[in-house]
């Protein structure tokens, strides 16, 4: 194996924002002061926030620090299931930065915003394509937040059709914001469980689907990193009974240009921006979660709408039918802009060899690791695929132990016990940026770690020993919360 | 490809581990009929140098400043950003880094965010701030549900000069659950009248927002004390967050809940998104609050270190029962902004506050001595509502041919407000450009 890249490194401690600074000092320029000044009545003006007194250099070294207790997909491999951590590209960010874009005041007239406009109507018609679906709404600001938006679409469906329905159907390998959202618009989540091939049979759908459920809402490919062979015959179940489905589509970097969700089926979904299309994910966010549906729910998108008219580019709002707004303005259009920008620097060839080489990627590792690794579902999967410590078991060491354990090599370990369905799960997921050497060292790694389980489980116990803190006390921070400082 | 780094050779050994002959057979699980037939219909790839070209000739359509004066607020504020805030904001380990899952690994975002949420407790006067949402609008729709989950009501009021967009939105989100919103009107000075609460029972909250969408600063304080004779949460909504570095902040006036929009603190307007939805309250709702949350714990040697907490309230764990949906939330804009109000720190803050009041209030005394009508008398922070002369539109045509917006018209939100202009001013307008504005609409 070659050396490890995991290393102690030089990383330095830093103190809260408040424990530093000085009264008087200032980190910012500020303006020039050329008007008189005007009294506000006492009674409106309180005493000023308690904010530290920070110079520049404060604050730099601060924030610089504390980047350096981070990990990121440009610090190395992040293999985290169900999130797609691909690199993303430098030029994206460049061009969301354009002073035209980062500048725009969102409610410019459109004859003053038509490159906005453009690169929107665009997109949207892009994702269409890829998704083989008829519009596009770019509103929504994350996976979860598309989600709601979709389900509010089925909502409204419905309700136009003046019998509002009570319950959806949620399998257990969906995303874990699924049923939240479904509750949201005051549905009921029906639980159906996969079969012992990890995917969801016919039957099972065809057990619980009546007059009464709105439709069903999948994850496809599914949370175990399976492609629902039987996505098409359950759309026609759900269809015949009055149904639409929904398609989780967070997993669509496995799909990209080899399956078209909208022609097997699928009435509306949901795509991340930051994991196809390689946006980068910002500890958190800001995501983008845009919604694609059939015709017959494009009436019900949110406002307004971008489109074209004599050659220009304006907003509608006149659509009666529309649920409204999900955002006060147009979604996270910093976002969009970059991932209009790799889908034009990938096109479509590349699109698809992205989501052949992620499956390929996975696929490697799971071969490679079944051997060491319990798999839960031996049997070809899409971008990611789903261990479980089921061999660890017995000498007392669990997948936590040796997700901990694996930052110590330097790697990002995989999700971890999701998706449920799968005591202990090990989710991974490399995605098609990562090389043959990345996914062979991390392979030598975790395969170093199950060795160290056997032989001195304590060490695993211990980890990881190599980052700023050891492991936190997490049942503490749950018991006595401390919010703010 | 240069983000895919595979060659011809790794390929071939990978797909000989698996046991497949070539990368479609990697999808043998997608049945025939599934897959799709020939190329994506979408545009040959561009080189990075074409890119850069295309995207540049987009952005160049666009009016923004230094080119054009914009005198729009509305919900998106122009503010200097310092270069070393978009500088630090750049750092990949920030950047490229996910949802802080595994703390050992991302301490920096972690401690950040706990950073962010005390700053931003601070300036709102609440005990706890969530690590972030989408945007105020957003915001404030969570927080009527979450005080509809408090109160066990399903009736809330807002005030008709909450930004129409944020309405727009809770209105949306309110659709499908049953529960009900009344409109408290506004009155001749441009606040909410608080007079209509007096014949509302059953209320789960009201909800005004100061400054108002006119611009104008509300009476929070007598807010909150009907809202809660009434046993009602009081829900303060903003959406020019820098106005609490010299207004008296929403926890001192005795909110239950302050949520809105952060745009202003060091986030760029970006076409209104991504922004930054803030959402604050007392700890008594702790546990009721929707959205991730940061807090301090110690590690195994005692060490101070932070955790994604009080999870049993989340999604992942909850299910449909969670406090909310929301799981990617504005991590790097919650970040951004406490970047932004650590460098301009407590003194900053509020002589740049200030500044932005004075400046607002010198466009309005020159516009009075041009003859034009401040149409609401009460104080405003740094917006503020005109009314022009009819037929301004094509006054208005002629200064955007000048490069200056000169607002945003409110007759498509209030059509009892024909020919008046929502204008703003900040920091970033000199007097030259407001005396500019001033000479060309007159002329």
């Amino acid at each position: 194996m070659k050396e490890s890249v995991g290393t102690t490194g030089l990383i330095l401690n830093e103190s809260l924002l408040w424990e530093k600074g000085k009264k008087g000092r200032c980190g910012f320029s500020l303006p020039r002061r050329d008007v008189e000044s005007f009294p506000l009545h006492q009674e409106l003006t309180g005493e000023g926030p308690d904010f530290p007194d920070l110079s520049e250099i404060d604050v730099v070294r601060h924030y610089t620090r504390l980047s350096q207790w981070n990990f990121g997909v440009d610090t190395g491999m992040y293999p985290l299931g169900s999130c797609t951590m691909k690199y993303s590209p430098k030029t994206n960010e460049k061009q969301a930065s354009l002073p035209g874009f980062a500048g725009a005041h969102p409610l410019l007239p459109a004859t003053l915003s038509q490159g906005a406009l453009k690169m929107m109507f665009e997109l949207e018609q892009y994702l269409a394509e890829i998704t083989g679906m008829d519009a596009t709404t770019l509103q929504p600001a994350a996976g979860a937040h598309g989600e709601l938006t979709g389900i509010l679409l089925i909502y409204a469906f419905h309700k136009k059709k003046g019998a509002q329905r009570s319950k959806i159907i949620v399998p257990d390998t969906a995303h874990g914001t699924n049923p939240a959202s479904v509750a949201l618009c005051g549905y009921r989540p029906v639980l159906v469980r996969s079969n012992e091939q990890g995917i969801l049979s016919v039957e099972a759908v065809a057990e619980v689907m009546d007059e009464d459920t709105a439709g069903i809402m999948v994850t496809n490919p599914n949370t175990l990193g399976l492609f629902e062979e039987n996505s098409q015959k359950i759309a026609e179940i759900v269809h015949a009974k009055g149904g639409l489905v929904y398609c989780d589509g967070a997993n669509m970097n496995a799909v990209m240009g080899i399956v078209q969700m909208g022609k097997i089926g699928v009435d509306v979904m949901h795509l991340n921006l930051h994991k196809t299309f390689s946006t980068p994910h910002g500890g958190g966010g800001p995501g983008s979660g845009p919604v694609c549906v059939k015709s017959e729910l494009e009436p019900f998108l949110p406002v307004p709408r971008v489109i074209k008219e004599n050659g220009r580019y304006v907003l509608a709002e006149d659509y009666p039918e529309s649920v409204g707004k999900v955002a006060a303005f147009h979604g996270s259009f910093g976002v969009m802009i970059k991932a209009y920008s790799y889908i034009r620097t990938m096109g479509p060839k590349n699109l698809k060899k992205a989501s052949q080489l992620a499956v390929l990627n996975a696929n490697y590792i799971k071969e490679r690791l079944k051997g060491i690794l319990h798999l839960a579902y031996d049997r070809p999967c899409m971008h990611e695929c789903v261990f479980s410590d089921e061999h660890q078991k017995a000498g007392k060491v669990t997948t936590l132990d040796m997700a901990k354990r694996l930052m110590d090599y330097g790697f990002h370990p995989p999700t971890v016990y999701f998706p449920l369905v799968v005591n202990g799960a090990i989710m991974v997921e490399p995605t098609e940026t990562e090389s043959k050497e990345e996914i062979d060292q991390f392979i030598e790694a975790f395969k170093a770690v199950v060795n160290e389980a056997r032989q001195d489980p304590d060490r695993l116990h211990d980890a990881p020993k190599r980052c700023k803190v050891k492991r936190l006390d997490e049942v503490a921070a749950a018991r006595k919360p401390c919010l703010a400082g | 490809m240069l983000y895919l780094p595979h060659t011809g050779e790794d390929i071939a050994s990978m797909l000989q581990v698996v046991g497949v002959d070539d990368l479609d057979g990697l999808f043998s699980t997608v049945p025939e009929d599934c897959r799709c037939k020939g190329d994506l219909n979408l545009p040959e790839q561009l080189s990075e140098w074409e890119l850069n070209d295309h995207m540049e000739a987009l952005s160049h359509s666009m009016a923004v400043s230094p080119e054009y004066r914009v005198f729009a607020g509305a919900g998106s504020y122009e503010h200097f950003i310092p270069a070393s805030v978009s500088y630090l904001l750049g750092r990949s380990e920030f950047v490229t880094s996910y949802t802080p899952y595994q703390p050992e690994m991302s301490q920096g975002t972690l401690q950040a965010i706990y950073e962010y949420q005390t700053l931003a407790a601070r300036l709102l006067g609440m005990e706890i701030t969530t690590a972030s949402h989408y945007d105020g609008a957003t915001a404030l729709a969570e927080s009527l549900l979450m005080a509809i989950r408090v109160t066990r009501r399903r009736k809330v009021a807002t005030s008709s000069l909450i930004h129409p967009v944020y309405r727009q939105v809770v209105k949306t989100y309110f659709e499908p659950t049953g529960y009900e919103v009344v409109e408290l009107g506004y009155l001749k000075n441009g606040v909410t009248d608080l007079a209509e609460l007096d014949d509302m029972d059953d209320l789960a909250a009201v909800a005004v927002q100061s400054p108002n969408f006119f611009g104008c600063i509300e009476n929070l304080q007598a807010v909150g004390e009907k809202a809660h004779d009434k046993e009602a949460l009081f829900i303060a909504s903003f959406t020019e967050a820098l106005a609490y570095g010299l207004l008296k902040n929403p926890g001192s006036q005795g909110a239950d809940i302050a949520c809105g929009e952060g745009q202003s603190l060091g986030i760029p307007r970006s076409f209104g998104g991504p922004a930054l939805g803030m959402l604050a309250s007392i700890k008594k709702f702790m546990r009721s609050l929707p959205g991730r949350l940061v807090g301090q714990t110690k590690d195994l040697d005692g060490k101070r270190g932070f955790v994604l907490t009080l999870a049993t309230r989340e999604q992942h764990i909850r299910r449909e029962k969670a406090t909310s949906n929301i799981c990617t939330n504005n991590s790097l804009c919650a970040l951004a902004a406490a970047m932004y109000m650590a460098s301009v720190g407590g003194t900053g803050i509020r002589e740049l506050a200030r500044l932005n009041h004075d400046k607002a209030e010198y466009l309005k005394k020159e516009l009075k001595k041009a003859g034009f009508t401040i149409t609401f008398d009460s104080p405003t922070f740094n917006e503020f509502v005109v009314e022009f002369p009819d037929g301004f539109e094509a006054t208005y045509k002629r200064l955007l041919e000048k490069k200056i917006v000169p607002g945003i018209s409110l007759a498509p939100y209030y059509p009892e407000l024909a020919n008046h202009y929502l204008l703003c001013v900040t920091e970033t307008m000199s007097r030259d450009d407001m005396d500019i504005l001033v000479r060309e609409i007159k002329s």
